[in-house]
C-alpha cells in the first residue's frame, strides 16, 4: 500500500486558524477511506491569508492547498489531493508561490519546510553546519565572521551584534553568560515567535556558536509568558539538543560545554529592555538599569553577558556555514543582510517575508501584502511596533534601511509593519500609545512614568477642543522631555508615534490646520 | 487562611527551587500554575527561603501582570489591545466581550467561569483580531467566535 506524504502545520498561528482541527478531520477521512498517510507537523510557511495551508509531496516538489477549513476535506479526498492533484483550493507547487519565491530566505531557510522538532530534518537541511564550523575557528575568528557580516541586533536597536561581541570576548572574567531576548511583545511582530515554534535548533544553535565565541558555557532564553507554544517546542528541541551532544557537556567531542534553558517571562513589556531582562531573570522587578555598565561588561549577575534578540542569534549560523561575505551582499548601505518583515494588521496578505534591506514599504503594503484587508485606502502604517513612528501615504516609498528610517525620524525596529485603513482615528492611536506607555512603564524615571499619563490627560484636552494651540505645544514640550529624559526606549521612544500621528494627521485630534 | 495542603505545595515548590540562580520567577510560575494563583500568605514563607523581606516579594508580584494574587475563574480569556488588532476592530470585540459576559477587566463572571483580561500582543498579529482562552490562541476572533468560545469554556465547567 502506497503512503502519501502530508505536511499541516503546527505554528500557533496556523493553530489559531484552525490547523488541528484540519489534521484531525485528514486523519479520520484517511482511515474511513483506508488511504495511508504520512502526517508531518511542519511549521508554517508564513503565508497566513492561506492557512490552514495543507501541503502534499509529489515528485514535483511540495504542492499546497489553502486556506482549508475541515468542511473542505472532503472533496479534498474525491479530488485524490493527496497525489497532488488539482482542487479549487490548489496553490500549486509551494516554493513556486509567488509570495515565497519573491524572498530571499536565509535565517527562515528551513521554517514550514522542516519538522520542528526533526533533528534529523534539521541537519538534513544544513542544520549544524555553522557550529561544526566554527568549532574549528578561534574565538576571535568567530567574532570575526560576525562582525564582517555586518549583522545587526534585529530586536529593534540594530547595534553591531560583532561589535557586541567582541567586547564580551575581552571581558575578562570566568563567567560570562549568553542571553537570548525572546520577550517578542511588540504589537505586529512574530518573527521570533516563528523561529522558535518552527525551527527551534536554529536558535539553539546560534546560541552554542555565541558561547564558543565569547566563552561563555551558559545560555538564558528569556520567553514570555504569551508564547506557550513556543515554549513547549524550545524544552523539546533543547532535550533532543542534548541527548545528542549539541548542548551539554564537551558538545560534538570538543572541550566546550555549554547549557542552555528556557525562562518564562511575566507579562511585562519592558523586559524586553536589555537591562529590565536581566534583572528579571536575576528574579528582581524588571528596572531598567542605569548605562554604563553595558549589560557586556556587567551583565547578569554582573557578569559579562551576550544580550541577543533571537533573530539575531537564529542568523549566526547561516553566516559561519556560508561566510560573513555571503551574508553581507545581501542589503543595501550600512544595513547589511536580511530582514524579517511581517506583515500585519489590516491588509488582505499578511505573513512572513525575509528580505534584503532595501524594498521599499509600498512594495510590502500592495505587492505582497495586497492593500487594505477591508479594501479602503491604507491611512498609515506602524513600523517597528508599539513605539516605532506612524508613516502617512507619501513616506510609503522609504525603503527598508535604518538609516534612512532613521532620517524620517521611524524605527525599523524589529521588522513589523502593522496597516491601518482609513476608518481609524490616528488622535486614538496616539493615545493609545501614551496609555501604553503608563501600564508597561517600569516606573524607574520620571518622564516615563509621569509622562505618559500626562500625555493621555493633553490629547484629551486637545480633542475636547480646550486650549488647542497651547496644548499641542505641551504635548510637544512634553514629547522633547520624554524623547531627551527617559532612562530608556520605552519612554525615549512612545513620542515617536505620538507626535507623528499628531504632525501628519492634525484633523484627527479636531486641529483644522494641516501642518504637513 | 490558606489550608495546610496548599502551604505544603508551596513549601514543596520552595524546596525544589530555591537554590537556583534567579529562583524568585521561576519559584512565582511554580505556584501560580499549581494554585491558579499567588496567595499572600506565600510571601512569608518565600521571604525566608530566599532571604528577601516580604516587601520584596509583594513589589515582585505586583510588577509582573502575569501574577494575580487572588483565584481566577475556570477559563481565562485574553483579548489583544493592540495596534495590529485595532487595525482589525479589536475595540469591538472588547466591549462586546464585556457585555457579553457583563464584567469589565480583571473581573471574573459570577458564575466563577471565565476572568477576562487585556493582552498586549500574542504574536498573532497576521491573524488579527486575536484572543487566547487559556493556553489556545484564536486568530481572526468575530462576534460569533466568541459566543462559540464561551459556549465550549462553559460547556467543559459543567463536565
Amino acid at each position: 500500500m502506497t503512503t502519501y506524504k502530508i505536511y499541516i502545520p503546527r505554528d500557533s498561528s496556523a493553530l489559531s486558524l484552525g490547523a488541528d482541527k484540519v489534521f484531525k478531520a485528514i486523519k479520520v477521512e484517511a482511515a474511513n477511506r483506508k488511504i495511508e498517510l504520512e502526517i508531518i507537523r511542519n511549521g508554517s510557511r508564513g503565508l497566513f491569508w492561506l492557512e490552514t495551508m495543507v501541503e502534499v509531496e509529489t515528485d514535483q516538489g511540495r504542492v499546497a492547498y489553502g486556506p482549508i477549513n475541515p468542511s473542505d476535506i472532503p472533496s479534498m479526498f474525491d479530488r485524490e489531493f493527496f497525489l497532488g492533484k488539482e482542487h479549487s483550493l490548489s496553490l500549486g507547487i509551494t516554493s513556486e508561490i509567488e509570495w515565497l519565491k519573491n524572498q530571499e530566505r536565509l535565517t527562515y531557510a528551513r521554517v514550514g519546510i522542516t519538522d520542528p522538532v526533526s533533528l534529523n530534518d534539521y541537519e538534513a537541511h544544513d542544520g549544524f553546519k555553522g557550529l561544526r564550523k566554527a568549532l574549528k575557528l578561534t574565538n576571535q575568528e568567530i567574532v570575526d565572521e560576525v562582525t564582517d557580516s555586518g549583522l545587526r541586533g534585529r530586536g529593534g536597536a540594530a547595534f553591531p551584534t560583532g561589535i557586541k561581541w567582541q567586547t564580551v570576548l575581552n571581558a575578562p572574567s570566568e563567567k560570562k553568560y549568553i542571553v537570548c531576548n525572546a520577550d517578542e511583545g511588540d504589537s505586529g511582530t512574530f518573527s521570533d515567535r516563528m523561529i522558535m515554534e518552527n525551527d527551534p535548533f536554529v536558535l539553539i544553535e546560534g546560541m552554542i556558536i555565541a558561547g564558543l565565541a565569547v566563552g561563555a558555557d551558559q545560555g538564558y532564553i528569556y520567553l514570555r509568558s504569551e508564547y506557550p507554544h513556543a515554549q513547549a517546542i524550545l524544552n523539546e528541541a533543547i532535550d533532543i539538543a542534548e541527548k545528542n551532544g549539541f548542548l551539554g557537556k564537551n558538545i560534538l567531542n570538543s572541550k566546550f560545554s555549554f547549557k542552555l534553558e528556557v525562562t518564562r517571562a511575566a507579562g511585562a513589556y519592558i523586559c524586553g529592555e536589555e537591562t529590565s531582562l536581566l534583572e528579571s531573570l536575576e528574579g528582581k522587578r524588571g528596572l531598567v538599569r542605569y548605562k554604563p555598565p553595558l549589560p557586556a561588561i556587567e551583565g547578569l549577575y554582573g557578569k559579562p553577558t551576550v544580550v541577543n534578540n533571537v533573530i539575531s542569534l537564529a542568523t549566526i549560523p547561516i553566516i559561519l556555514d556560508k561566510g560573513s561575505k555571503f551574508y553581507a551582499d545581501f542589503g543595501m548601505g550600512r544595513s547589511k543582510g536580511t530582514l524579517p518583515i511581517q506583515l500585519a494588521g489590516n491588509l488582505k496578505q499578511t505573513g512572513l517575508i525575509e528580505k534584503a534591506f532595501g524594498i521599499t514599504l509600498r512594495e510590502l503594503l500592495y505587492d505582497f501584502g495586497g492593500g487594505s484587508a477591508t479594501g479602503k485606502n491604507i491611512k498609515a502604517v506602524q513600523v517597528g511596533g508599539p513605539l516605532g513612528a506612524f508613516l502617512p501615504e507619501h513616506q510609503f516609498d522609504t525603503p527598508l534601511d535604518y538609516e534612512k528610517f532613521s532620517e524620517i525620524n521611524a524605527v525599523v525596529g524589529h521588522g513589523g509593519i502593522v496597516a491601518f485603513d482609513d476608518s481609524i482615528d490616528m488622535s486614538k492611536l496616539a493615545r493609545y500609545s501614551f496609555e501604553f506607555c503608563a501600564i508597561e512603564s517600569c516606573g524607574k524615571c520620571t518622564p516615563c512614568r509621569i509622562g505618559s499619563t500626562r500625555g493621555m490627560e493633553v490629547i484629551d484636552k486637545i480633542k475636547d477642543g480646550i486650549d488647542q494651540e497651547k496644548n499641542v505645544e505641551v504635548l510637544k514640550d512634553l514629547g522633547e522631555t520624554m524623547v531627551h529624559g527617559s532612562l530608556c526606549a520605552m519612554g525615549g521612544m512612545t513620542p515617536f508615534p505620538v507626535i507623528s500621528a499628531l504632525n501628519f494627521f492634525p484633523k484627527d485630534f479636531g486641529l483644522e490646520k494641516s501642518e504637513t | 487562611m490558606l489550608t495546610d495542603n496548599k502551604l505544603l505545595k508551596i513549601e514543596e515548590h520552595l524546596t525544589v527551587l530555591k537554590d537556583k540562580p534567579g529562583a524568585l520567577l521561576p519559584i512565582m510560575h511554580a505556584i501560580q500554575d499549581d494554585l491558579g494563583y499567588i496567595p499572600e500568605e506565600s510571601y512569608e514563607p518565600i521571604s525566608k527561603a530566599l532571604s528577601l523581606s516580604v516587601a520584596e516579594i509583594h513589589g515582585f508580584v505586583t510588577f509582573y501582570h502575569h501574577f494575580r494574587t487572588k483565584p481566577s475563574g475556570k477559563h481565562i480569556l485574553q483579548i489583544c489591545r493592540a495596534e495590529s488588532c485595532q487595525s482589525m476592530g479589536s475595540e469591538n470585540i472588547e466591549s462586546y466581550c464585556k457585555e457579553k459576559l457583563g464584567i469589565d477587566y480583571h473581573q471574573t463572571t459570577e458564575d466563577n467561569s471565565i476572568t477576562l483580561e487585556p493582552v498586549y500582543c500574542l504574536g498573532n498579529c497576521a491573524c488579527s483580531p486575536a484572543v487566547m482562552i487559556d493556553d489556545e490562541v484564536i486568530g481572526r476572533v468575530t462576534e460569533d467566535k466568541i459566543d462559540e468560545l464561551i459556549q465550549e469554556a462553559k460547556k467543559n465547567d459543567n463536565l
